[in-house]
């Protein structure tokens, strides 16, 4: 083996990568936070009394979740604008992400909501809440609760899948080294060195999930 | 016995309700009227219908014929009925059932704002005010998981009077406690039961029925089979079945 490192070239772009890692912390934390509102809008909408709703939300998890990301991305970048609809690379990539994420926090937050249970639905309709307010301000936390684990590998997973929206030529850390090794052939030194900023991006991402659980689901139980 | 405030008209009337869960028949042709301030016990076997009696009065489940009214509120199909009836009618169950994601005073507060539309410090001094008569007050910052059996029973007495509802409903409020507890919430049940609130209990506690019902209901297979005064119902009761559950039942205590 006669390859002499350099990572001279690494240090030298290390501001585009810096800028890269800041793109794909944003991406995550916009796709997660859509993904998250989904989830529970999708959850509620599931249990709606109209069956065409509830068809709707159930169409939509199969859809998404048996379908590549690669391909959603692809369909919402290059065939939508075929309908009107035009979006840039990185709006794409957060409605992607909100989608794609959005799907499985369905699946996820229906087990915890099935978890719950009868006895507080009941306890709170018989206090006068009604069946919305029962979901958002009893049901919800507890719910989100025994399964913020799941919820949380999901979306370390959606973190890590920002990668992929290299494929349309989004701005995030994938696309810059790709820039940075083609220009410089530097190959083993770029992706060393984004493999380490992935997993501190992931860190990041881990420490935001625990301060939020700390924050939100500390209370004691038996 | 206590001598309860009571007026003529009924606060709730249940007339001829049928009610059926698919194919089973959980209520047979139900009469009941039960006038403000009064306490019925109610009491029977295992499956015979007396949570589904309750949990139809305030609408937790549905019947299918017959009418039940409360507080002059007859139960539809429309919400507005139901949502009616529910802010009049408070529930206390087995299992408790408290929020446990939130504190003992905001499990208190909740409804009160939320349904009622009370401000945050009105809502609080609510609260305050029935817990500290439930005895627990010192307690109010506490989540439920940190209280035991009994005192979170008295939470959730406390939380549905802070709807300040005319009726009280309860099923089986002592039946999940550890033998020791039993009497700490049935105590308050008591004072309650004393400051004139119109009640009815799924209870088999019999001291309780003896010292404050006003009347005993005895159901079996849906139907109420006997009615009586406690002291009527207990040396004399008419019926075979009633005769029976109650030689169980004292055979127990
Ligand atoms: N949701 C339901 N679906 C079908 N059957 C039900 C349902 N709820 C209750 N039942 C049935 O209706 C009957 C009456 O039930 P209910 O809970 O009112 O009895 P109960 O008198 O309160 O008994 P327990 O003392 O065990 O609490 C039982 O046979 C029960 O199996
Ligand atoms: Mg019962």
């Amino acid at each position: 083996m006669n390859y002499v490192f350099d990572f001279g070239v690494v240090f030298e772009k290390m501001p585009e990568l810096l800028l890269g890692a800041a793109s794909t912390l944003g991406l995550a934390i916009a796709g997660i936070s859509l993904a998250l509102i989904i989830g529970v809008l999708g959850v509620a909408a599931r249990s709606s009394k109209y069956r065409l709703m509830r068809g709707a939300v159930i169409a939509f998890v199969e859809v998404v979740r048996n379908t590549p990301f690669l391909v959603q991305i692809f369909f919402i970048f290059f065939a939508l604008p075929m309908m009107g609809i035009r979006l840039n690379p990185t709006v794409t990539a957060i409605i992607a992400l909100a989608v794609n994420g959005g799907a499985y926090a369905i699946e996820i937050i229906r087990g915890g909501v099935e978890s719950i249970s009868k006895g507080q639905v009941e306890a709170g309709l018989a206090l006068g809440l009604h069946k919305f307010q029962v979901f958002r301000l009893i049901v919800l936390k507890p719910a989100i609760r025994t399964i913020y684990p799941s919820l949380v590998s999901q979306f370390i997973m959606l973190t890590l899948t920002t990668a992929v929206c290299t494929s349309i030529a989004a701005y995030e850390l994938t696309s810059v080294a790709q820039m940075i090794e083609s220009d410089t052939f530097r190959s083993f030194e770029v992706y060393f060195t984004i493999t380490i900023m992935y997993l501190f991006i992931s860190s990041i991402m881990m420490g935001l999930f625990a301060l939020i659980s700390r924050h939100f689901f500390s209370y004691p139980t038996r | 016995m206590l001598t309860s405030i009571q007026t003529d008209t009924p606060l709730i009337s249940l007339t001829k309700v049928e009610k059926w869960y698919g194919a089973f028949h959980a209520l047979k042709a139900i009469n009941l009227s039960v006038r403000k301030g009064e306490k019925i016990v109610l009491c029977g076997p295992s499956g015979s219908g007396k949570s589904t009696l309750i949990r139809c009065i305030n609408a937790l489940e549905s019947i299918q014929s017959g009418t039940i009214t409360v507080d002059g509120t007859t139960l539809d199909n429309n919400s507005t009925s139901i949502d009616a009836v529910r802010r009049e009618v408070g529930m206390v169950f087995q299992s408790f059932n408290l929020f446990p994601h939130m504190t003992v005073l905001e499990n208190c507060t909740l409804a009160p704002m939320r349904v009622r539309g009370a401000s945050k410090p009105d809502a609080e001094r609510i609260a305050r005010k029935y817990l500290e008569r439930v005895r627990i007050l010192d307690q109010a910052e506490k989540y439920p998981a940190q209280l035991s059996g009994g005192q979170q029973q008295r939470v959730a007495i406390a939380r549905a009077l802070c709807m300040e509802p005319n009726v009280m409903l309860f099923d089986e409020p002592t039946s999940a406690l550890d033998p020791e507890m039993v009497k700490e919430v049935l105590d308050t049940m008591i004072a309650l039961a004393v400051d004139g609130m119109t009640m009815i209990c799924v209870t088999h506690e019999m001291g309780f029925a003896r010292q404050v019902a006003d009347r005993v209901i005895f159901m079996a297979s849906g139907e109420i089979i006997e009615e009586a005064t406690p002291e009527v119902f207990f040396t004399a009761p008419q019926h075979p079945r009633t005769q029976a559950f109650l030689g169980e039942i004292l055979a127990h205590h």
